[in-house]
């Protein structure tokens, strides 16, 4: 023990370890992403909605992935009130025009960002939604006002197919 | 006693105990030396032995009949209740059996903090027993999901996205638990697995947690080392078989109460509307024994310190006997531990309250204040009265105070005779 020198029998351990731990990775692996979504739930990412049925000032609700999505045909004065919100009052900024490119129509996620319950419709202070399980509060443009949410509801990827039809995701 | 070399009897016994010593092991079980002080606080660890038990066989029992599928778990509960031979009685005995567990064990802890039996050289024990408690809340909370009722799915809904707090990784280790984009069949499945494991994970604790006491043997009320054995000792059976028989009659009998009486008073009636992903109940309220944590979590206005905090307030437990500065054990001799540890019990009992409130108000402000004194209590007050604290004179044997002065029979009988 009196010198240190690096010979064979250290470098067989590490090369040993080491293709060891890659083994054990490798063999591990599978194991953990079995958990992740399989095929089947991948394969049902996208529904077509048709919305030729919504009045002005409804909300329809429609499960996509599991999920609530929330679709709200707006009447002008509510369009009027989400676009004149100063950017500066909001804890997470977005513009309206961002979140709802066809101003009429909001289409997003119904799920609180807080902790995932489902909030509910024309409640809260801002006329928006409100989540009962924390009390966040939502403006008309699904925007978070108040109450633990860190984020504004989100807006899925979705699209106009016809005029009358939504398709989501 | 345990130290002695054992020897069976019998031939067979021999040469059985020669190849596998389990006869050596029942001995030590049976003579192992039990302080002869220790109170009915004691007995709780059998309790809790026969509640790790009864959770077990009824889980088996149930798990023949239950459906792990999101369309069919509802009614397959349903089925258990109303065509099920006794399926009623054994699903309250399970359902109420997991309150009954958590009554135990927290009567348990609160024993320990008030003797000091986390402290050196029980230190392992009080940790691995701190696993077991984080293991029975999850086990819980799986098995609250299953009969995937509104309250099954909007807990599991609320609780797996505590997840998606940790920065980055979060939105992605909360898909990886659900199997898919919300709560649904997948994230069943997998719960019932790991509902069905963790009972046995809890069994193997057990075993581990009862070794490393075999090794110092029990603290008690006086909380001082005694010698083993000896005057203040007396055999583990028939003695304290016998008390902790007695004391779970006591506690099954409560524990009858609830299944037979009120099974449902500690569920929510919410339970009872299958599960409805569109709609999310008015008053979401975790079971009554994680409420404490619940009332922590709400109580601060960021999502991710508030996970943090609630995880932090149960694993600060871990650290306990690195907090608890004092040398002395038992708070009979403490007077300002013992206030303080009165506070901490009271303290609990407010955040539980709060817990199931609505966190708005009132109600908020007493959550904060409650929550900044839990972790005051184990940072500072705890650390300080070590040093600070002028503890009471403790005896030098459990028999001193009674007999004066010698754990030997004998003179201490003398001196009495002296006295008269």
């Amino acid at each position: 023990m009196s010198e240190k020198k690096t010979n064979r029998r250290d470098f067989l351990f590490t090369a040993t370890y080491a293709v060891g731990a890659v083994g054990v990775g490798a063999t591990i692996w599978p194991m953990i992403d079995q958990m992740n979504p399989d095929a089947s739930v991948k394969a049902l990412a996208s529904t077509e909605v048709d919305v030729s049925a919504v009045n002005p000032g409804k909300t329809i609700t429609v499960l996509w992935r599991g999920k609530p999505v929330f679709i709200r045909r707006r009447t002008q004065d509510e369009i009027a009130e989400a676009r004149s919100v100063k950017l500066e009052d909001l804890k997470h900024p977005e513009k309206d025009e961002d979140r709802a490119a066809n101003p009429e129509w909001l289409v997003m996620l119904g799920v609180c960002t807080h902790l995932g319950c489902v909030p509910l419709d024309q409640k809260g202070e801002y006329n928006g939604w409100f989540c009962p399980c924390h009390g966040s509060h939502y403006d008309i443009s699904g925007r978070i006002r108040k109450g633990p949410a860190p984020t504004n509801m989100e807006i899925p990827k979705y699209e106009f197919v016809n005029a009358n039809t939504i398709k989501i995701g | 006693m345990s130290d002695h070399e054992y020897t069976p009897k019998s031939k067979f016994g021999k040469w059985f105990n020669d190849r596998l010593p389990l006869l050596t092991l029942a001995n030590h079980l049976t003579d192992y030396p039990t302080p002869k002080n220790l109170n009915y606080w004691w007995t709780f660890g059998g309790i809790l032995t026969f509640c790790l038990i009864t959770q077990i066989v009824t889980g088996l029992v149930l798990a023949m009949h239950y459906i792990a599928h999101a369309d069919m778990a509802f009614d397959s509960v349903e089925h258990i209740m109303r065509d099920v031979n006794y399926g009623w009685l054994i699903r309250y005995i399970h359902a109420n059996g997991a309150s009954m567990f958590f009554l135990a064990v927290y009567i348990h802890i609160f024993r320990s903090l008030f003797y000091g039996s986390y402290k050196a050289p029980r230190e392992i024990i009080w940790i691995i027993g701190i696993i077991i408690y984080l293991l029975m809340m999850a086990a819980a909370f799986l098995g609250y999901v299953l009969p995937w009722g509104q309250m099954s799915f909007w807990g599991a809904t609320v609780i797996t996205n505590l997840f998606s707090a940790i920065p980055l990784v979060g939105e992605g280790i909360v898909t990886w638990l659900w199997g898919g984009y919300s709560v649904d069949n997948p994230t069943l499945t997998r719960f019932f697995t790991l509902h069905y494991l963790i009972p046995f994970l809890i069994l193997g604790l057990v075993v581990l947690h009862i070794w490393a006491l075999h090794v110092p043997g029990n603290n008690n009320p006086v909380g001082i080392d005694i010698k083993k054995p000896s005057k203040d000792t007396v055999p583990f059976h028939p003695y304290i078989v016998i008390k902790d028989g007695f004391a779970l009659l006591m506690f099954m009998i409560v524990f009858a109460f609830f299944v037979f009486y009120t099974p449902n008073i500690l569920g929510h009636a919410d339970n009872y509307i299958e599960a409805n992903p569109l709609v999310t109940p008015a008053h979401i309220v975790p079971e009554w024994y994680l409420l404490p944590f619940y009332a922590i979590l709400r109580s601060v206005p960021d999502k991710l310190l508030g996970v943090v905090a609630m995880l932090s307030a149960i694993l600060i437990l871990a650290a306990l006997p690195w907090l608890d500065t004092s040398k002395i054990r038992s708070a009979v001799f403490r007077p300002l531990y013992r206030q303080f540890y009165w506070i901490l019990v009271a303290d609990v009992l407010i955040l539980g309250y709060v817990g199931a409130m609505p966190a708005e108000g009132l109600y908020l402000l007493v959550a904060r204040v409650a929550t900044a004194y839990y972790f005051l209590h184990f940072l500072v007050i705890l650390p300080v009265l070590g040093w600070k604290e002028k503890t009471l004179p403790i005896p030098l044997s459990i028999t001193e105070p009674i007999l004066g002065g010698s754990p030997n029979l004998a003179s201490a009988k003398n001196k009495e005779s002296l006295n008269k």
